[in-house]
């Protein structure tokens, strides 16, 4: 099957930038100010985000937000039960995040394994004054005890769907899409 | 790739390898310098000649990887009382180990362990820490490593060494680091010439895809962005190859003089130990130009890089 | 006793009956006498095959190979005779052990079992053995060789020359000098400088051959240079032949079909001193054997226990078994491609190697009044060659997985059947 196929998408275009935003104003009020805020996006598509909503941090309080990324392959769970998955570089601001208040971003939070594998990633880079979680699509189907501080879209899926992000710097467009298998449209 | 046995890479896995190391070489600026990667897999170090650098450098990338790591060494082992090497191998592999790092003294030991393996253990990757005068894969990939980080500083990732002039000086006979220096960095894209003594040249290295030239000041009269300086092998003095260590200095050592002929950015490699005032000069190895010690550096990075590579994962299908 | 062998192609030409009477071979043509038949219809029968080059290992190396098991492989093969190398432990270089050998050979009873003498004392290079004394023993020594090891000092090598010329003797050169061959474990090549091995250049062999050829003529005595490897060795026997010097050589199977490209993958089974070359020696070592410039093929059948060749390569140990597979090769790489009729194999693997070893009874194949040494083969067979035809104690041949042509049925040896349908008889 193609992807095109059975792939509805869900938002794109200026919704996904308003999107963006009110996580931003949200991140804001939350944590009073864009001060001692360090955004670390998750490879892959976590890393653009963050890049995102550093500079719209910055743009609406008036300050520099520093990011980076941040590579959890070497935390994860599953490695010795798949192939060999390949590393990538991690790049945080001044090497620690001591006293810093990371806003960790991914494009989708699913069973939560990815960000459990982030969170012991960061604890070796220092010791965060506090660690918040921003997440594009929040799709349900948790195997962990961890929720989205910040949530873009809640879109309930079922587990044989996929849910896809899409973004100008990787994709070409900035999209949400969900997936369904061969003979199984919702 | 399922054993890293040689230098022999496509060019593709070769630089996945080094950008991997590049992920791995971050860690070492931290304060907290663990990976958990390698968590519950067990490494052995199976040394049956020695060597500490190569040793202490695979034992600090299995460590920092999490990995659980014994040391077997030579005088140790069971090699010597007689068991034989295709046992000691089986042995070591039947207490359910993931990795055997090998070093050994004879050619092609690293390959026989992985062929017997394959049959008994098909689980277990051996990894060639050097065998006899055959091949030095890890050294071969940290030379290259190090030599990229210092041509293209943070924009190495994904390069080869393209156009790149390395020549190779020694004793290039009897030297595993060179055998698969010449395997893996014109695959990379670079040109490597040999340079030594005609009695310390390997039969038929001209077929290899190196240069190969006995005059050396002729060398360095060319522009090079590398040169790598091999061991002389004192003991091997007695087998004739070179009338005396004066003459060899004369011929084929990085002296003062030479090296004030480099350029000033050609760097100046050794894969260690040297014999300072014989092959390289003190100063050679000192100075700004040269790049031992991030040789070493990097040596841990690569190997935590080839470990992770091949180890943690399960092997693809 | 009588035994009639119907319908045989006798080497290779016309088909005609043999009769063996009281183990000598009594008629050959139409036979109506009667006694046990053997049916030899699309066989050719050649004589009772003599290998100048065999390790037995007795005594000191039983565990790969005992002067019995080592005549069930020679049995196997079709040879009626084989001449045991001296590099046992202890070595063959006194009365006591030569006789003992020869002795272990007869009870045996599947071949003649002939002991090789060793040139100098335990090998060493350093003064001769008693070379008269075991010429004059039982086992009737005529052949002396260190072979294993070269007798290097020109010499002794000279002093061996000339002591055994008087009662007959030929000295057998393992041609290897050691200087330029130290450590050495495969042929020098491009290849051996890719594989980090230490190189064993084919000068080594062929200074050795040069050298003992001169000496060989200023002695006037006979020197046979064993398992000769390289084209230039060839070359240097021809020169040598040409200026009427009493030179023998030959030339093993597996040098006549191997080549060094087999060492890549580290194989230890196929490590073997002189080592296995490239294409032109093969190419030049067949040319040879078929203009008679190598005499003959001896096996340099050396048994080795598994764990001598479980190890690295430089760890293992030198050697192949090759009594089993010596007729098969020799009618894959000579008589195939055209270099020697079969009726050449009489000669360079039975009538040769016998007339350089003083062995009486082989010097005309298939001779009526001879000793009914007889081998049957089915030349028509080709079939993959496999350890159930291995008869020895050790498994290291390098065939084992290729299809060779040829399958001994049946051998006589002085008249009693050592192979039946293919099978050693106990």
């Amino acid at each position: 099957m193609s992807d095109a196929e059975h792939a509805k998408t869900v938002l794109q275009g200026d919704d996904f930038a308003r999107m963006l935003k009110r996580i931003a104003h949200e991140i804001l009020e939350s944590e009073r100010g864009a001060d001692q805020l360090l955004v670390l996006g998750i490879h892959t598509r976590g890393v653009p985000i963050a890049a995102r909503l550093a500079q719209l941090l910055g743009r609406i309080d008036g300050a520099e937000v520093p990011y980076g990324a941040l590579d959890v392959t070497m935390y994860r769970d599953d490695l010795a039960s798949k192939p060999t998955r390949a590393s990538r570089p991690t790049s945080i601001p001044d090497g620690t995040v001591d006293g810093r208040t990371v806003v960790l971003v991914d494009d989708v939070l699913f069973s939560g394994r990815t960000i459990r594998a982030a969170l012991d990633a960061l604890a070796d880079h220092g010791r965060a004054k506090a660690v918040r979680l921003a997440v594009l699509v929040d799709r349900g189907h948790r195997e962990l005890p961890i929720r989205a501080d910040f949530v873009g879209k809640n879109l309930p899926s079922s587990r044989s769907e996929r849910v896809l992000v899409q973004l100008e710097e990787i994709d070409g467009t900035d999209a949400v899409l969900i997936e369904s298998p061969a003979g199984d449209i919702a | 790739m399922k054993h890293l046995l040689t230098g022999a890479l496509r060019r593709e896995d070769a630089i996945s390898l080094l950008d991997a190391a590049e992920d791995m070489h971050e860690v070492q600026d931290r304060q907290l310098k663990k990976l958990p990667a390698l968590r519950g897999r067990t490494v052995v170090n199976a040394f049956f000649e020695n060597s500490t650098r190569t040793r202490s450098s695979f034992e600090i990338a299995g460590k920092w990887l999490s990995a659980d790591v014994i040391n077997v060494s030579g005088s140790a082992s069971s090699v010597k009382k007689g068991e034989s090497l295709r046992d000691t191998v089986l042995t070591l592999a039947a207490m359910g180990i993931d990795g055997i790092v090998m070093r050994h003294g004879d050619s092609g030991a690293a390959q026989l362990a992985a062929d017997w393996l394959d049959v008994s253990f098909p689980s277990v990757r051996v990894i060639n820490a050097g065998d006899g005068a055959h091949e030095h894969p890890t050294q071969a990939l940290l030379d290259a490593f190090a030599l990229r980080r210092r041509l293209f500083g943070a924009q190495s990732r994904g390069r080869g060494l393209d156009g790149v002039r390395i020549a190779i000086a020694g004793d290039i006979a009897h030297s595993r680091v060179a055998r698969s220096n010449a395997l893996l960095l014109p695959a990379l894209g670079a040109e490597v010439t040999f340079v030594g003594p005609p009695t310390l040249l390997p039969p038929g290295a001209d077929t290899w895809n190196t240069t190969v030239t006995t005059d050396f000041d002729a060398v360095l009269q060319q522009p090079l962005d590398a040169l790598m300086m091999l061991r002389v092998q004192l003991e091997r003095q007695r087998g004739a190859f070179v009338p005396s260590v004066g003459e060899y200095i004369v011929g084929w050592s990085l002296t003062d003089e030479r090296r004030a002929k480099l350029d000033d950015d050609t760097v100046i490699m050794h894969p260690g130990p040297m014999n300072r005032g014989l092959e390289i000069s003190s100063r050679a190895a000192e100075g700004l130009q040269s790049a031992v010690l991030e040789q070493v550096t990097s040596g841990v990075s690569l190997r935590m890089a080839v470990l992770y590579s091949l180890i943690a994962g399960e092997e693809p299908q | 006793m009588t035994t009639i062998i119907r319908g045989a192609k006798i080497l290779g030409g016309e088909t005609a009956d043999l009769l063996v009477e009281d183990g000598v071979i009594a008629e050959i043509g139409r036979v109506s006498a009667e006694g046990d038949e053997i049916d030899a219809a699309g066989l050719v029968a050649l004589p009772g095959l003599v290998d100048l080059h065999v390790h037995f290992r007795e005594p000191g190396g039983e565990q790969a190979e005992t002067v019995a098991t080592g005549s069930r492989a020679a049995a196997q093969g079709g040879f009626t005779a084989v001449f045991a190398m001296a590099n046992t432990s202890p070595v063959a270089d006194s009365v006591a052990v030569v006789e003992l050998v020869h002795d272990l050979g007869r009870r045996a009873g599947l071949v003649d079992v002939r002991p090789i003498g060793a040139v100098t004392v335990g090998l060493h290079g350093e003064r001769l053995a008693e070379l008269g004394l075991m010429a004059r023993s039982r086992a009737n020594v005529r052949v002396f060789s260190d072979d294993g090891k070269c007798v290097h000092d020109p010499l002794l090598m000279r002093r061996a020359l000339e002591y055994v010329r008087p009662f007959g003797g030929v000295v057998a050169q393992h041609a290897q000098e050691p200087r330029l061959t130290e450590n050495a474990v495969m042929h020098e090549s491009e290849l051996s400088g890719r594989l980090g091995l230490p190189g064993w250049p084919s000068v080594a062999e062929e200074s050795i051959i040069a050298r003992d050829a001169l000496l060989a003529e200023q002695t006037d005595s006979r020197v046979h240079v064993c398992h000769v490897s390289t084209a230039g060795s060839v070359d240097i026997v021809r020169w040598a032949k040409a200026r009427g010097i009493s030179i023998t050589a030959e030339v093993t199977p597996h040098h006549l079909m191997l080549t060094e490209e087999l060492l890549a993958g580290y194989d230890p089974l196929y490590k073997v001193n002189p080592p296995l070359r490239r294409d032109e020696d093969v190419f030049a070592l067949r040319e040879a054997v078929a203009d008679g410039t190598i005499d003959i093929v001896a096996t340099d059948h050396a048994p080795h226990a598994d764990e001598m060749k479980r190890t690295s390569f430089e760890d293992a140990a030198f050697g192949m078994v090759g009594l089993e597979s010596a007729l098969p090769v020799v009618l894959k790489t000579l008589v195939e491609p055209g270099h020697i009729e079969i009726a050449d194999v009489a000669r360079v693997l039975s009538s040769a190697p016998a007339a350089i070893g003083g062995l009486t009874g082989y010097r005309e194949p298939l001779a009526v009044g001879a000793p009914a040494n007889i081998t049957l083969v089915d030349t028509a067979d080709s079939s993959v060659f496999t350890t159930e035809r291995l008869a020895g104690r050790s498994l290291n041949s390098p065939f084992l997985g290729i299809e060779l042509p040829g399958r001994v049925q049946h051998v006589l040896h002085n008249g009693y059947r050592t192979v039946a349908e293919g099978k050693v008889v106990e």
